[in-house]
Order: structure tokens, then sequence, then C-alpha cells
């Protein structure tokens, strides 16, 4: 009797991972302010949210973006009709201007190089398939993207060799690292072609300086294996250290292009996974070429790169979005970090990304990954928060969680707040600072109705807005 | 260079095809009614601009779908962030009337069962990815569309076995063809784990009869092995025999919720019936649970955009209008085709009978030097560089009898298609010419006229003579290139 393949019948679509068990617990029962008000909230999904207003304030004024004039209509047969796989010359351009306005214009992209793809997901599966055969393998720092688990090896049968990265370390890639997963790799006959990063980093939320950034490129280069650069995050750097990209980096130092690869997407920059737009850039001729071939799998609807090409053509637009993008992530992620911050939880220092990195290691009853996962369920079960646990990413430690704070409203992340506030209150005294009790002079307790009163304190209608400028707290357990 | 995956560096994309060298030579010098009257003409890319022109009013009058609106309110937020490879619930809905409709109603489709992708090229990919491992093979009926070369082999491993059809019987797919096309795989010691057939049939433009369904249901049944119907063109459907799906054929047997149900599995996409190649979007139709659950999760690599998800579902759930569009679309179907037909038969060449697609299956047998491939080759080139009109030759659909070609009719307007065929007539009005002199024949590469100086005896369509006959009264040295070299051939002399 005839089966399906190994491939369909097999785990490799990952979605077996608590990654995906959060979100399905989510899915059974979502928050809804009115309709669900003690549903679960999604923390768990890696959205940018903030900037829909300015975005559909902008659509309004262009409907020629969407087609939607006399002369749209008559451009929609043209439209229709465009399947080259090459791309629209101007959908080709913008992406181009708009990857280099993000980098400060530091480095320009050549739009010849640029190759679409079904999403970034459909971009990864595409660069594995060019640079490695069924049984190589890709080298990746953890904590890293669970989504990398299928992306990259599902259906290449491309393997992944994890690069550990440290909290010692504040989960900075060293040389180190490198050396011994590249060692690991040979030890078990796996042939390494490449290494994946994320900068800005999934599920850090920070980005990589130029020293580590020189150093791996100088590390692929003796190694003579490629680096592919996911810089899906690029534009989410809402403080300093500035965001540095690879292309930058390899002006800098000298390198064999042929290895260099970057990876984009407009879902998380600027909030439009729906579009299905990925991006594979390489500076090597033979993959563009190859990529360009492989991207009739995956291209980008034809309708999709008109109102992308319109958009990011316009320079006020550009330049105006990247602003507000930053000012409104800025102001959600510092809001979100200090709040937590006053129940005593901290997480590793960011400066990009839709999620910070939360540190939970104290609320463990062991330092194991069951009880990671204890916790876990915890949170999802009676704190009603879909947030991913640190295993799911691959991460070295128990403890730390990823949790996203630009996938929603206002008011649902006061909701949110509010019931880490209870159960952190509740359940682990111990962890709430002193010196903020004395500070703030309100004398914390256990009881229900006090935390009460912490919330009308955070609340909006109270002493803090969210969005009136905040006091960095000393107490941000950051880690440094 | 060692560094790319074998994928990258071999040659499995196809793209050295003739079929899409063609392109490259009419993307050199298209022609263009009023800016390159002597460019080449399209009549290799199958696509369907007969209609397109209905749809620009449907808009106006429906500016919500692409202004991402509902009830006059953006949606945009909502869409921009659906990304859920569930697809979009009411486009779904709208596309399983749609595919239920274009059967006459007389199969209807669950939307639950259906997975959209980025265009059929990705749901090929996918259901070959989901039914076969690397180095297992299924059979396909020749002559078949050049793109299954890539799309079901390069990146899935899986080897592409063909099931050779013949013009003694119209290209039908027979059991001996079948059977030995299974021998042949089993000799090869690949596992064959299905069948997939093109109905109607690229390149032929020809409707499945319902024997030649039962065969191939019974044949899958006593192997136990899949069935996929690429129906791409079922829409295009312009006059009888009307079309039969697959899926008509096991419910009339009685077959549907049986072991086999499971095993046949549908592709289809709105390239070709209602002409919207760009928006890429595809979709596979299966019976079994599990192969839509991995098939799904596999349409990540590949998601239909939500802005065209949507765009579609409001088009699709216009049923009068669709209705309107397609009847108009049958029309104009047929009309082009009459008339790509009469004016070839005026010039002596004769078509195969079809009723569908966007394309004729063309008989040049009896222009070529020699019933051979180089033959073949030879003449597809000088219709390409002289007579100036790309066309698909046969052989790169794998038919496995020389002369044939795939001519496209549906992708040009009226003047153009005339004009295409006044140029087919004078090109063979011009090799029919009996002439004095002797010349040899000049490289492809020079722009000068050629004078061609050779005699075919025309023969008739039904007696082919072997070259014997063929009274042949030049000197020319034919140049046979393999296929995979043309490209670098055509690269130098670009």
């Amino acid at each position: 009797m005839v089966s399906m393949s190994k491939i369909a019948t097999g785990n490799g679509h990952g979605e077996n991972s608590p990654y995906f068990d959060g979100w399905k617990a989510y899915e059974t029962n979502p928050f809804h302010p009115i309709d669900r008000p003690d549903g679960v909230i999604q923390m768990g999904l890696a959205e940018n949210q903030l900037c829909f207003e300015f975005i559909k304030k902008w659509l309004m004024e262009h409907p020629e973006a969407s087609l939607c004039t006399a002369e749209g209509v008559n451009r929609f047969k043209e439209t229709a009709l465009f399947q080259d796989y090459h791309g629209m010359p101007e959908f080709r351009q913008a992406v181009a201007k708009f990857m280099g306005k993000v980098r400060g214009d530091r480095v320009k992209f050549d739009p010849d190089r640029i190759v679409m793809s079904g999403g970034a997901t459909g971009a990864h599966e595409m660069v594995a398939f060019c640079l490695a055969d069924p049984g190589e393998a890709l080298l990746v720092p953890t904590p890293y993207y669970p989504g990398f688990d299928r992306d990259l090896r599902w259906r290449t049968g491309v393997e992944l060799v994890p690069v550990i990265c440290e909290s010692s370390h504040n989960f900075q890639i060293t040389r180190t690292a490198m050396e011994a997963a590249y060692e690991k790799a040979q030890e078990a006959n796996l042939k390494v072609k490449g290494l994946l990063i994320t900068n800005p980093s999934n599920p850090l939320g920070t980005t990589m300086d130029r020293e580590t950034l020189k150093s791996i490129v100088k590390f692929i280069n003796e190694k003579n294996i490629h680096l592919i650069g996911d810089e899906i995050y690029a534009a989410t750097v809402f403080k300093d250290p500035e965001f540095v990209s690879i292309s930058e980096v390899i002006q800098e130092v000298e390198c064999n292009h042929d290895l260099i690869h970057i990876v984009y997407s407009l879902s998380k920059d600027m909030g439009f996974p729906g579009f299905r737009v990925g991006i594979v850039y390489s500076y090597n001729d033979a993959v563009v070429n190859c990529a360009r071939k492989m991207s009739s799998y995956g291209l980008v609807s034809s309708q999709t790169q008109h109102l992308i090409a319109t958009m990011l053509n316009d320079d006020d637009f550009l330049h105006n979005f990247i602003m507000e993008s930053k000012e409104q992530l800025f102001k959600r992620h510092k809001y979100f970090t200090w709040s937590l911050s006053q129940v005593g939880i901290g997480s590793l220092k960011s400066n990009g990304g839709l999620f910070i990195w939360m540190d939970l290691r104290k609320l463990l009853k062991e330092k194991t990954f069951d009880a990671e996962m204890d916790l876990w369920r915890v949170i999802i079960n009676e704190v009603k928060l879909n947030v991913s646990p640190g295993s799911s990413f691959h991460c070295h430690e128990p403890g730390w969680f990823r949790v996203c704070f630009a996938n929603m409203e206002d008011n649902t992340m006061e909701v949110a707040l509010s019931r880490i506030r209870s159960f952190i209150l509740k359940n682990n005294e111990s962890i709430i600072p002193r010196k903020l009790c004395r500070r703030s002079s309100l004398k914390l307790s256990l009881s229900r109705s006090l935390s009460r009163r912490m919330d009308d304190f955070m609340s909006p209608a109270g002493i803090m807005s969210p969005h009136s400028p905040l006091p960095q707290s000393p107490l941000v357990r950051a880690r440094t | 260079m060692g560094l790319l995956s074998r994928k990258a560096t071999c040659n499995t994309h196809g793209q050295d095809s003739s079929y899409f060298l063609g392109w490259q030579e009419y993307e050199k010098n298209p022609y263009n009614e009023v800016n390159n009257p002597n460019g080449i003409i399209q009549m290799g890319l199958a696509e369907n601009q007969l209609c397109l022109d209905l749809l620009e009013p449907w808009l106006m009058k429906n500016p919500d779908a692409l202004g991402l609106k509902r009830d006059g309110i953006s949606i945009f937020k909502e869409l921009a962030l659906f990304q859920d490879y569930n697809g979009f619930p009411a486009f779904k809905r709208a596309l399983v009337d749609f595919m239920g409709e274009i059967r006459g109603n007389k199969v209807s489709f669950d939307p639950n069962h259906v997975v959209l992708t980025a265009g059929a090229t990705s749901a090929n990919e996918t259901l070959m990815f989901c039914l076969a491992d690397q180095g297992d093979a299924f059979l396909l009926p020749t002559p078949y569309y050049p793109g299954f070369d890539r799309d079901l082999r390069w990146r899935t491993g899986v080897e592409i076995v063909p099931i050779h059809c013949t013009s003694s019987n119209g290209f039908k797919v027979t059991l001996p063809a079948i059977e030995q096309a299974y021998r042949q795989a089993q000799k090869r010691k690949l596992r064959v784990k299905g069948v997939l057939i093109t109905n109607p049939s690229n390149p032929l433009g020809t409707t499945m009869a319902r024997d030649e369904l039962d065969l191939l249901i019974n044949f899958i049944e006593d192997k136990q092995i899949h069935l996929i119907s690429d129906e791409i063109y079922s829409g295009t459907v312009f006059t009888s025999p009307s079309f039969v799906s697959v899926m008509e054929v096991l419910k009339d047997r009685d077959l549907d919720q049986t072991q086999v149900w499971e095993r046949v599995h549908i592709v289809y996409s709105l390239s070709k019936d209602l002409g919207l190649p760009g928006f890429r979007v595809g979709a596979i139709y299966s019976n079994d649970p599990v192969v839509v659950s991995a098939a799904t999760k596999m349409s990540s690599f590949g998601l239909v955009s939500s802005q065209t998800q949507y765009l579609l579902s409001a088009m699709l759930l216009d049923k009068k209008f669709t209705k309107e569009y397609m009847s108009e679309n049958h029309k104009r179907l047929q009309k082009q085709q009459k008339d790509l037909v009469a004016g070839l038969e005026k010039a002596g060449i004769r078509c195969l009978d079809s009723n569908a697609g966007l394309f004729c299956w063309v008989d040049m047998r009896h222009l070529l030097k020699s019933n051979t491939f180089e033959a073949e080759m030879e003449l597809w080139q000088k219709i390409v560089y002289h007579v100036k009109i790309n066309i698909s030759p046969g052989s790169s659909c794998h038919c496995i009898e020389p002369g044939w070609f795939r001519v496209c009719f549906a992708n040009m307007s009226e003047s153009t298609l005339k004009l295409a065929i006044q140029r087919l007539k004078s090109f063979v009005s011009s090799i029919g010419m009996k002439s004095q002199n002797h010349q040899e024949l000049k490289s492809l590469r020079r722009k000068s006229r050629n004078n061609w100086v050779f005699r075919l005896s025309l023969q008739s369509f039904y007696d082919r003579e072997q070259d014997a006959t063929t009274k042949v009264s030049f000197s020319y040295r034919p140049h046979f290139m393999s296929l995979s070299n043309i490209a670098a051939t055509l690269d130098a002399a670009a």
C-alpha cells in the first residue's frame, strides 16, 4: 500500500514544538477585550501592529497604489499578466531603496540582486536549497527562531548545528562558540556550508556590534563557508546602538563576497506578513541566478508588488514611516520593560525587535527545562498569556521566555501587564525589590486589594501614562 | 566553485530547454504593432488575454475589492496581518464554488480540502514533496508541459517516466503505453508513486475521454498509487466534448469514500481560466486529510498574498459575473482557435482537433527535412529567427514524434494572429518553391536574408514515409545541437 513521502509523514514541519502549542492554546481561547476578557493574550506572535493608522492614512491618499483609480484599473491587465520571476523593476528598486534607507544610506543595494520569495519562510528554504545538499549543515547561533528548524531543514534535508551562546556573554556570538560548533559538526561528519545569523536577533531583540560582525565575517571567510544574514527586523531598531548590517561590514573587512547573502521581508518592519513579501539578496551571481529560478515557487503577487512599489517609492512616506515606527516601538518597549521591572521581572537589554527576552530564571523551581515547561504551562493556563519558552528557541539555559509586545492595542497590553503583576505578587513576594517599596512608599503585600491599587498606580488614568516620558527605573533588571 | 548545492549547479531547472530559449529570443525582439512590427510574435506563452477587458468594468463597479475595504471601511490591517496558511475562508469557499461551476456542478468541492499555493507551479512541487521521496517516480503522458521537468523534479529529486502517446490515436493514453512506462520505471529501479495527467491537456488542447479516465483509475487502483490531475485549463473548454473531471468519474463509479478516492488529487490555478498569472493563485485539492494537512504546512513556503485572496474572493463570489465571464471567455477562445486552425489550413498545415486550452497542437511533420528531432530543431530555429514567431517544439514537450509544435493563440489580438498566420503562410510557400541555385545555407546568426534552396515534397498527413521519399536538393550542413548546448550557442549569437 503506497504511502506518502517521508517528508510529509515525519515531524520536520516542527509543529509539535511548544512554540506552536502556545498558539494552539491561544486559538482555542483568544482574548478579546469585550467578548472574551478572560481569554489567552497572544504574546507569542512577533507582529508589528503599531503603525497601521499611519499606513492606512497614506493608502487613503494614494488610491493608485491599490490600482483603484481609473488609470489604475487600466493598469490592472498589465499587472494581472505580470509573472516574470525577475519581479517588477519598480518593486525591486523600491525595496532596494528601503533597505538602503534603513541602513542609514551607508550601503546601496542593487535592485538586480533582489530576488523574490514566499515571505522570509520561502527565502530561507530557497537559500538552503541553493547553498547546501541534503546531509550538509548550517551553523545557527542559539537561541534562534523555531521556524528555522522547518524552513532550513524540512524539505531540504539540511542539518542545523547550534552555536551555543550564553547569558554570561549576553548571548553574544563568540569566536570560541563558532569554532566549537564547527568542530562539533566535523566530528559528526557533517560538512558545514554556512553560518546563519539573525541580526537584529530573534528572540533576543539585540543588534550585533560591529566587532562581533567583523569577527563573524572573518570566521566564515577563513572557513570558506557562506554567511546568511537574516535582517528581517532591520527597521525595528528603536534605539542605540544603531543597526549595523553585514552589508556594511563587508565594505570594511576583506572577504569573498560570493559567500554573503541577506534574507529580508516586509513582514516585521512594515507589519505586512499577509502580503508574503520575502527577499533574497545575494552578492553571489550564481546564487542570484539560481534563486531567481527557484523563486517561481513563491513569487510575490504582482498586485502586491505594485502596492509596495508605489508605497516605498514615495520618499516622504519612507522617511516618515521609519521614524514613526521607531518611535512607537521605543515607547511600547520602554513602557513594557519598565512595568515589568516594577514587579522585579528583568529582561535582556534590547534595542530592536518586536519582543523582549524575559528572564524568569528566578521563578523556576529548579534549573531545568522541565521546570521551564512547568512554569510555561502555568503562564499559559493560569496567567493566560501565550509566551514562548526559551527551549523552543534551543536556548542553552532554562528560564528565558520571549514575550512579544508590538502586536496588541494599548489596553490589551495593560491587561497583560496586570495579569503578570497579579501572578508575581501572588506567587513570589521575594522577587519584589525592597528598594522599590520604600521609594514608592507603597507597602506591597500579597493581598489582592493592594495589587489592585498597584494597578491604579500603573494605569493610564493614574500617574503613569504609557505615552508620557517615563523615568528610566534604576531597578530595571537589565542584564549587562 | 563547489560551494553551492548540486541543485544550484545542475540543469534540472530546465531553463536550457528550447521552450524557454524561444522566450528569451522573444524578449530580445518582441513584436509590437506600432513600435516593432517586425519583431518576434510570441506564440509560445500560454496566457489568456482575451477577456481581461471584462474585468475592468467589474473592478470599477466594485472598488472595495481592490481598495481593501469591506462595506466602505478599510480592512487593510486585517489583511496585512492575515498569514494563516489555512487561507481566507471566504476565498476558499468562492474558489470551490467556481471549480464546481466549471464542472457543471456535477461534483462539489469541500473548502476544507483545499490548500492554497503560490501558483500551480508551487502546487505541483508541493504535491511531489508530499507524495514521493527522492528517487521515486511519477508517470506522465507525453507530450507534457515542459515546466513539469522543473516543478516536479528539481528540488524534490523525483523522477518522471514518460507514458508515450502518439498521433496514431490522437495522442490518447492507452493501457499498453501506461504499462510500458511502469515497466520502464521498474527497469530503472524507480518506485512509481503515481501518475500525473493534465486534463485538459497541455500541449494538446484536448480533454480526456471518460474511457481514458477509467483506464487511469483502474490502473492506479490496481497498483495502489496516486493520481494527480492538473486541471488548470478546466475553464478553457470552449466546445464539445464537455469537460469531465476525474472526480466526476470517481463519483459516477461510486468510488467516492473508497481508498482510491483518497489517492486522487487535483491541481488548479486561476492563471489560465481567469488570465491572472501575476497574482499567483494556485490550489491543491485532495480527498486525503493527511495530504491536505501536510500540504497546508508546506504552503508556508508559498502562500497567496492576502491582498489577492481578498480581491478574488469578492470577484468569485459574484456568481453572475463569473458566469458571464466564463461564457464570453469560451466564445472568444473558440473564435480565436477557429481563426488559427483555418488560417493554418490555408497554409497546408493541420492541427490536432482540440476543444480546450490556449493553444493548438500543430502538425508540421511534412515541413521537416527528415523525420528526426534534428530536423525539428532546424525548422524551429527558422520559425523563430526568420519567420519571427516563437512557438514551442514538440521535443521540448517530450513528444515522441518529431514535427509537432504547440502554438498559442489566446495571448494576442485578432490582428496579431492574422499577421502571424500570414507570416507562416509565406514561409510555407517559400519552402515549397523550386529554386535554380543551390546555395549553402548561411549560419542562422547572420542577419541577411537567406535563400532557402531546397524542395520538399509535401506528403499527406496520414501516410508518413521515411526520409527516402523526401527530395532534398540543396547542400546544407545541418548543425545538430543538443538541447543543452543551444543556450551556449544562442548566447554567443546574441
